[in-house]
């Protein structure tokens, strides 16, 4: 291993990292703006998470329990924006930090000091919109979609906050994405090729672009909304010319490819892991990388499969159907592979592949929901009901979520080079693995009995199944903390981790002894055969 | 090892600078979206917005007396417009081709001067490029004093040039309250 990583390096590069305080306000090491990301989007995980406890509680039984309606809307629109804004996407990026450089043989994010602003942005991004809570007239309650004229003619006071935190969120995450995009394909060791790259970068890059091309979109949007509110324009008020249904086009045209940014790193981490543990080579790299660039494409084309509701020629109906519905190919090629991956290998269960697992199959009921809701007259039906929160909750709580946590367990041992404790690992997961399943699977029935999306009172029709629903969702927010323990135990007195520590695991990351040094690859390393994916 | 490094850094400030025009490029498309979004609605008949003002003339369009389309009216206020707003008559029949006068009556039941205007909207998608209107009370706002009504003229002609299949549209108007606009 030694071989590998370069004893001598540059006289200003022999040093650790800063003491105190200043070293995370000021860093532009990768490794310490990752564990910064990290830190930061658990922080807000568990924020969103209460906001959802609260939403859950007051939808325990029918009637109003806990909150007003106005609250309860204000609830599900933090939800939404605080986990897809503040938790899942700083998660992945916070993983990109930590892994790419490490993954290509490169010594730092290609522009480090950027990479410090488009952490530190998001702090204030958030504390901005968080404050809007205690504001006069309450935070935004349109829902995390904020459909004009709801958000523009009725919206809260605060609705401007939210505005430029948006601003300030998309800003980031261009930064990040160029950062990223920069590092991938200018910095990779000698020999690594684009199609020997891991996966994880792969998917990153794509993810990369994606953000580039529609987080601009975002900010136009909001701009707009920001004119229509202050200074009298008229882009989505009827009365003045505009027309509200373009809102719903321009936010889908950012919003379908968004859910593809959260979902794409969660592929690349799947394909680490599921070889990892199955102790072979991932099953058909070539075609997951097709398979990705496929489903990014294609996620530019089907933005109206949001609205069929709302009107639209037939032609343009049975478009976004087919082209939805198409979509399903490149995943299916993805699940299949990682079936095949596992197949006849010689497989362990420890918890970064009990999640990858769980992550295969729950997803595909996801995907599954969501090839439902792409046929056009059924999804008159289902829209805005619960089946669809079910749906996108499948693709994102046992999709992006457990990746992200596959992804904890599976480099935690690199980062803070100590192991974490098997057993309260998969305590965290089957805790979660039941409760996810007992908050969702149920919502998929009352969605298709036709409880509305966003309400806080239903029928008593729905009781039990809200119960157990609701349930559920406290045995998953719970399960939470223990992941939280885990990760401390871990740090403060796990047992030491080796340099390989797993078995079957390839990649350079893997060269460098646990934990990984402040610098790594400070000088390009040779890429030996045996850690190159193909 | 020094040079590998000027060059990198090259390398990196030009795809840096592509990245971002491709982000200003992007930003630049959310906003080129408004136009294309007319542009379309325009073309297609999508969103059913009917066009401006038309100018008749009988010598370039015969009334084809073997067809009866029938036009319906539809009169509502949005949320928190107090008028009263309805058309004189439901619906109307009318040979493609003839001009056709219908009134709309509205009038301020509150007790303060309010400006008014309506935004027509049209359906089925095919038929709105066809639907011209000649005179219509749509194409300006109105002031009224509490309490006063009015009545207003819809002069429309449906064009011979109507798709075979269509036989039946309805015409939608929506009354908005913009005398804060109108103030600004």
């Amino acid at each position: 291993m030694s071989a590998v990583i370069d004893a001598h390096h540059d006289d200003h590069d022999h040093h650790g990292p800063d003491k105190g305080i200043g070293r995370w306000l000021f860093t532009t090491n990768h490794k310490d703006i990752g564990t910064l990301y990290l830190w930061f989007s658990f922080a807000m995980f568990l924020v969103g998470g209460v906001m959802a406890l609260i939403v859950r509680a007051e939808l325990f039984q029918p009637g109003m329990q806990f909150v007003t309606p106005d609250f309860f809307n204000q609830m599900t629109t933090m939800h939404g924006l605080i986990m897809v804004f503040g938790a899942i996407m700083p998660a992945f990026v916070g993983l990109a930090n930590w892994m790419i450089p490490m993954m290509i043989g490169a010594s730092d994010m290609a522009l480090p000091r950027m990479n410090n602003l488009s952490f530190w942005i998001l702090p204030f991004a958030f504390a901005m919109l968080l404050s809007t809570l205690f504001m006069e007239g309450g935070a935004p309650n349109f829902g995390w979609t904020f459909y004009a004229p709801l958000s523009t003619t009725y919206g809260p006071d605060s609705t401007t906050y939210f505005i430029f935190a948006v601003h300030l969120m998309g800003a980031s995450s261009i930064m990040g994405a160029i950062n990223i995009i920069a590092t991938v394909l200018n910095m990779r060791a000698p020999g690594m090729t684009l199609m020997k790259m891991p996966l994880f970068v792969w998917t990153w890059l794509i993810t990369a672009y994606l953000l580039i091309a529609v987080m601009p979109v975002l900010a136009g949007l909001v701009t707009m909304m920001l004119f229509d509110i202050h200074f009298g324009t008229s882009f989505f008020n009827a009365a003045g010319g505009g027309d509200p249904v373009m809102f719903q086009h321009i936010f889908w045209f950012f919003g379908h490819p968004e859910v593809y940014i959260m979902i794409l790193p969660a592929f690349g981490i799947i394909s680490h892991i599921i070889p990892t543990f199955a102790r072979k080579p991932l099953f058909g790299y070539d075609s997951m990388v097709y398979a990705i660039a496929s489903i990014a494409f294609l996620s530019f084309i089907v933005w109206a499969h949001h609205m069929f509701t709302v009107g639209m020629p037939l032609a343009g109906v049975l478009f976004f159907m087919y082209a939805t519905m198409l979509i399903a190919v490149p995943t299916g090629v993805k699940v299949f592979n990682w079936v095949a991956t596992m197949w006849r290998g010689s497989m362990t269960f420890e918890t970064p592949m009990l999640f990858a697992i769980a992550f295969v199959v729950l997803f595909t009921i996801g995907g599954f929901s969501g090839v439902m809701l792409a046929i056009a007259p059924a999804d008159i039906q289902y829209h805005d009901t619960y089946f669809v929160v079910a749906h996108f909750h499948y693709v994102l709580v046992p999709g992006a979520l457990f990746s992200l946590f596959a992804a904890a367990y599976y480099w935690l041992p690199k980062w803070c080079g100590r192991m974490y404790d098997e057993t309260l690992g998969k305590i965290h997961f089957w805790m979660s693995f039941i409760g996810v399943n007992i908050a969702f699977f149920p919502q998929h029935f009352v969605g298709l009995a036709g409880m509305p999306r966003r309400i806080p009172d239903y029928p008593l029709q729905f009781a039990d199944l809200n119960m157990i629903s609701t349930v559920g969702a406290f045995v998953f927010g719970l399960s939470q903390l223990v992941f939280l323990f885990v990760v401390i135990k871990a740090i403060r007195s796990g047992e030491p981790a080796s340099d390989r520590v797993w078995e079957g695991a390839h990649g350079l990351e893997w060269t460098v002894p646990s934990p990984a040094p402040y610098h790594t690859f400070t000088h390009p390393p040779k890429v030996p055969e045996s850690e190159m994916h193909t | 090892m020094s040079q590998d490094t000027e060059l990198q850094r090259k390398k990196t400030s030009w795809l840096v600078a592509k990245l971002g025009a491709l982000v200003v490029a992007m930003f630049a498309f959310g906003w080129a979206m408004i136009p294309l979004y007319d542009l379309i609605c325009e073309v297609t008949g999508l969103g059913g917005r009917t066009g401006d003002q038309y100018t008749y003339d009988p010598a370039q369009m015969q009334p084809d007396t073997s067809r009866l389309v029938r036009v319906s009216f539809l009169a509502n206020t949005n949320a928190g417009m107090t008028w009263e707003f309805k058309a004189d008559r439901n619906s109307v029949r009318v040979h493609p081709g003839e001009v056709r006068e219908v009134n709309f009556i509205v009038r301020n039941t509150s007790d303060r001067p309010m400006v008014g205007q309506a935004i027509p909207s049209l359906i089925p998608g095919n038929a709105v490029n066809f639907f011209h209107k000649t005179e219509c009370f749509c194409f300006e706002y109105q002031l009224l004093e509490p309490g006063e009504s009015m009545e207003m003229p819809l002069r429309f002609v449906v064009d011979p040039d109507l798709p075979p299949n269509v036989d039946a549209v309805t015409l939608s108007y929506a009354l908005f309250d913009i005398t804060d606009m109108a103030l600004r």
